[in-house]
């Protein structure tokens, strides 16, 4: 695997807020990895770090195996990114933001690669209409276009599907998945919904106030084993106590006044027949990932179920 | 930095509030030129009154185009800053404002590349509206009035002087009185691309620019012995008529004036050295702040 962004032990400190805590993390050539957490998290201020918007208060960013700080021009040479919203010059048209920007990032441009890039978007039709007749999705869209121009290795998206309909969320999913599988690009992409980093990361780091939470790849982060079965019972301390009797037991999370399992989901019905055997009175039984549990708690506030870190 | 230079001027072309500025500026010298060619012997006899017995002008048609033009600068120069301020300070707060910043500064561009060429574009522009300017107000006013001698009236503490300078030795004074006034409207655009770095819209900017001209431009004209000595001397505001200069010509100790001299070159070069270094200070206090800064628009 070859590490693509190696962030050290990074902070950076707004007068009395810590946005990003001592946060360590790895992004391999080739992922398409997810930067989950609430807003508010630190999601942003570390991208705009990744990209020199903001200046680190400590910790160290290797990009493409390099120094940021050192080699700051040669890395974003490969670099493309929409930051937040895709805000470009509203009173030039969808070519000659185009233009623009790869100019900038340095490449020798052309005509037929502009209108190329605005075709991979959809917006060839609207090449010479101004930005500012465009709806949030084809800004969106153009968004992308100029992040890509230059044909980056690794491409940055910020919450690139904010403001989007269904439709256009499903475009850009499509796009970020083309770009990983058919490009060989890869994707570091923040979030603040876990349904969304699911469906097209590999890997993924969740992180709450600055700190990191927990990272690994999204198959290992939501395996079915880390399921969390929440059963209503007539009499939850009678049923908690028959479980805490049977070999059931291990499995009962029993920080919680309702009667909460984490365990395999494909195991549930051999527990509902024991549970129904034993006499308990089970009026429902949902089940949902510990870590979607978890991701839940912190963007309601909830407190924490704490179940994936058991 | 030529690349990003040329996209800067391209920004700046495609900008509506661009045109602005120039057609103010036509339209003032328009309503000058107007209202001189309607009833300026009326203007010229009351300019006239007191030295119409001991000053032979019957030779010189006063009203021409090198008079007028000097009458619309006088003028002009003192609002023209509003109006290179209306592009300057949006170099920065502009962007920010668009959202542009940030991809900006995400681009393989260094900050102080990016500061400079947007100062560069800031000068550029404050040329072009000088240039403007010289055709509006002197090439246009030639064509409607015609060239002969020009007539200085000049006002030194009590006295009242006026200044005949020929005709064959006014052109240059005139490219030298705008090369001047570049210089001193390019420090306009400093003061405006260095507000522009704190804000995150171009009115704050554009307003505390317009307020810090008016306030020092006031300080420059307070007669105190005190103001005079200490503060005068550093403000920026007190070098900005020194276009003038370039129309004081010596004269003989008989009053002759001589042609091609100037009476006082040390005190333009002076000013002009003034103004390069508020320029210089400007401009890098801009790079050193904008460097550091932490964008978050």
């Amino acid at each position: 695997m070859t590490p693509i962004i190696s962030v050290h032990h990074l902070s950076k400190q707004f007068k009395d807020t810590r946005a990003v805590d001592d946060l360590s993390f790895t992004v391999n050539k080739g992922d398409v990895y997810g930067f989950l957490g609430q807003n508010g998290a630190g999601k942003s201020t570390t991208i705009r770090m990744l990209l020199t918007l903001v200046k680190p208060s400590g910790g160290e960013i290797n990009i493409f195996g390099k120094k940021l700080n050192t080699h700051r021009n040669e890395i974003l040479r490969q670099v493309g990114a929409v930051i937040e919203k895709p805000d470009l010059y509203k009173y030039l048209s969808a070519y000659d933001n185009l233009h623009i920007f790869a100019k900038i990032s340095g490449m020798k441009i052309n005509r037929q690669l502009v209108m190329q890039q605005l075709k991979m978007v959809g917006l060839e039709e609207r090449a010479t209409s101004k930005v500012k007749t465009f709806s949030q999705g084809m800004k969106q869209r153009l968004g992308i276009a100029v992040a890509l121009i230059h044909d980056p290795a690794l491409i940055i998206l910020d919450e690139p599907t904010n403001g989007l309909d269904p439709q256009g969320i499903a475009d850009m999913r499509n796009l970020i998945l083309n770009l990983s599988n058919e490009m060989g690009k890869t994707v570091l992409i923040s979030s603040h919904l876990l349904s969304e980093i699911e469906m097209i990361a590999n890997r993924m780091i969740i992180i709450h106030k600055g700190k990191k939470i927990v990272e690994g790849t999204v198959a290992e982060l939501l395996d079915p084993a880390h399921s969390l079965i929440q059963i209503e019972t007539a009499n939850n301390e009678l049923v908690k106590e028959q479980i805490r009797h049977s070999r059931w037991a291990s499995f009962l999370q029993d920080n919680n006044k309702q009667v909460h399992l984490k365990m395999n989901r494909e195991d549930v019905p051999q527990l509902i027949n024991e549970l129904v055997s034993m006499e308990a009175k089970v009026l429902s039984v949902s089940t949902s990932h510990s870590l979607e549990n978890y991701f839940l708690s912190l963007t309601t506030q909830a407190g924490h179920v704490e179940s994936f870190a058991n | 930095m030529w690349n990003l230079l040329q996209i800067e001027l391209f920004k700046i072309s495609r900008r509506p509030r661009t045109y602005i500025a120039f057609a103010a500026i036509a339209a003032i010298v328009f309503i000058f030129q107007f209202a001189f060619k309607a009833d300026g012997q009326s203007y010229m006899d009351l300019m006239l009154q007191s030295v119409k017995d001991t000053f032979e002008l019957e030779r010189v048609k006063a009203i021409n185009g090198y008079f007028m033009c000097y009458i619309i600068l006088n003028t002009l120069l003192i609002q023209v800053p509003i109006l290179v301020a209306l592009i300057a300070a949006d170099s920065i707060s502009g962007e920010a404002n668009m959202g542009t910043l940030r991809l900006l500064i995400s681009k393989p561009v260094s900050r102080a590349q990016l500061i400079l060429v947007k100062f560069a574009a800031a000068t550029i522009f404050t040329l072009f509206l000088l240039l403007w300017m010289a055709v509006t107000s002197l090439v246009v006013s030639l064509m409607i009035f015609g060239a002969d001698d020009m007539l200085i009236f000049r006002t030194r503490g009590e006295e009242s002087q006026i200044l005949l300078i020929t005709k064959d030795d006014v052109l240059w004074r005139y490219v030298c009185a705008f090369a001047y006034a570049t210089v001193a409207l390019t420090v306009i655009a400093a003061l405006s691309l260095f507000l522009s770095i704190f804000a995150e819209n171009s009115i704050g900017p554009i307003i505390a620019t317009v307020c810090i001209v008016i306030v020092c431009t006031i300080i420059s004209n307070i007669n105190v012995p005190i103001i005079d000595k200490n503060v005068k001397p550093l403000l920026f505001t007190s070098y900005l008529v020194g276009w003038k200069g370039f129309f004081y010509i010596a004269t003989t100790s008989d009053g002759v004036p001589i042609k091609g001299s100037l009476e006082n070159w040390p005190a333009i070069r002076k000013s002009l050295l003034i103004l390069v270094a508020h320029i210089v200070i400007l401009v890098t206090a801009a790079v050193v702040i904008f460097k550091k800064k932490d964008i978050l628009s």
